[in-house]
């Protein structure tokens, strides 16, 4: 999914946000999220391009971060045991230039991509947050410069769960 | 209308950062509440940062993020007294959109 980075007039960025936020449920969403429709019509089910992936892989491919390479030059700090997986801190950064592009995965979680970022240019390859993990597995750091993917990767130890169920 | 973010901005050696606390319980739609019952999803979906008038970063959220998001990034620039704005949109079409000016 491409998200263009043209004008930023406040409208635009409004009507741009509206339109993604109902784009991957297609025109029924993004005619509500334009305000067209009333949230009724919207499906339960949110699908998204990555978002609905369940392989890793996948979710970096539907992301455009396929293809990437494991690298030194992404750094990936995550606590080595959490003890609640319902609020895990991750912090990724680069030394890497010309980054555009972060995704954060979680390979064991029923949603494995997390979040994707998008950098224009002047904002620096540096992001903190925090994941849900369901149980204990690899967070995955999904990193593009110049066209090029890298990838990092860390295990978290679990000791409680915190996807629900 | 969610609950107000907390925002902080500080510029440092030519650089902002900016740290921002969003309140929102982002449901995966997973868990059960006491009645046995399936909560609905209910997450924070996108997510926008203006400085003045540009923006400085865009993000896409699942329910993989955790309850009440947190999010700390860093870009060129900003003065102090300058506008930061943070925005989200949730998956029931709800906005929230709150302000800072960098320390």
């Amino acid at each position: 999914m491409t998200l263009h980075t043209g004008s930023t007039a406040p409208a635009d960025a409004d009507r741009r946000a509206a339109l993604r936020a109902g784009g991957g449920l297609g025109l029924l969403g993004a005619l509500t999220a334009l305000g067209l429709l009333p949230p009724s019509a919207v499906r339960a089910e949110w699908t998204r391009a990555g978002f609905d992936a369940k392989s890793v892989a996948q979710a970096l491919s539907d992301a455009g971060l396929g293809g990437g390479v494991n690298a030194e030059q992404i750094q990936l700090e995550a606590p080595e045991i959490a003890e609640n997986g319902a609020v895990v801190p991750i912090r990724v950064f680069t030394s890497l230039a010309g980054v555009d592009r972060i995704a954060i995965l979680v390979e064991k979680n029923p949603t494995i991509l997390s979040s994707v970022f998008e950098l224009p240019d002047g904002t620096e390859p540096s992001i903190v947050t925090r994941v849900k993990m369901a149980e204990t597995c690899r967070l995955i750091a999904a990193v593009r410069s110049d066209a090029k993917v890298y990838l990092a990767s860390k295990e978290v130890k679990v000791t409680l769960g915190g996807c629900g169920g | 209308m969610g609950d107000p973010m907390k925002i902080k901005a500080a510029l440092m050696d030519g650089v902002t950062e900016v740290k921002v606390l969003m309140r929102h319980p982002m449901e995966t739609g997973l868990r059960k509440d006491e009645s046995g019952a399936l909560v609905p999803a209910w997450f924070i979906t996108e997510v926008t940062a203006t400085h003045v008038d540009r923006v400085v970063l865009r993000a896409q959220f699942g329910t993989s993020v955790a309850r009440n998001p947190y999010l700390a990034f860093r870009f060129k620039g900003g003065q102090p007294g300058d506008r930061i704005t943070v925005s989200w949109v949730d998956s029931k079409g709800d906005r929230r959109s709150d302000e800072a000016t960098i320390g």
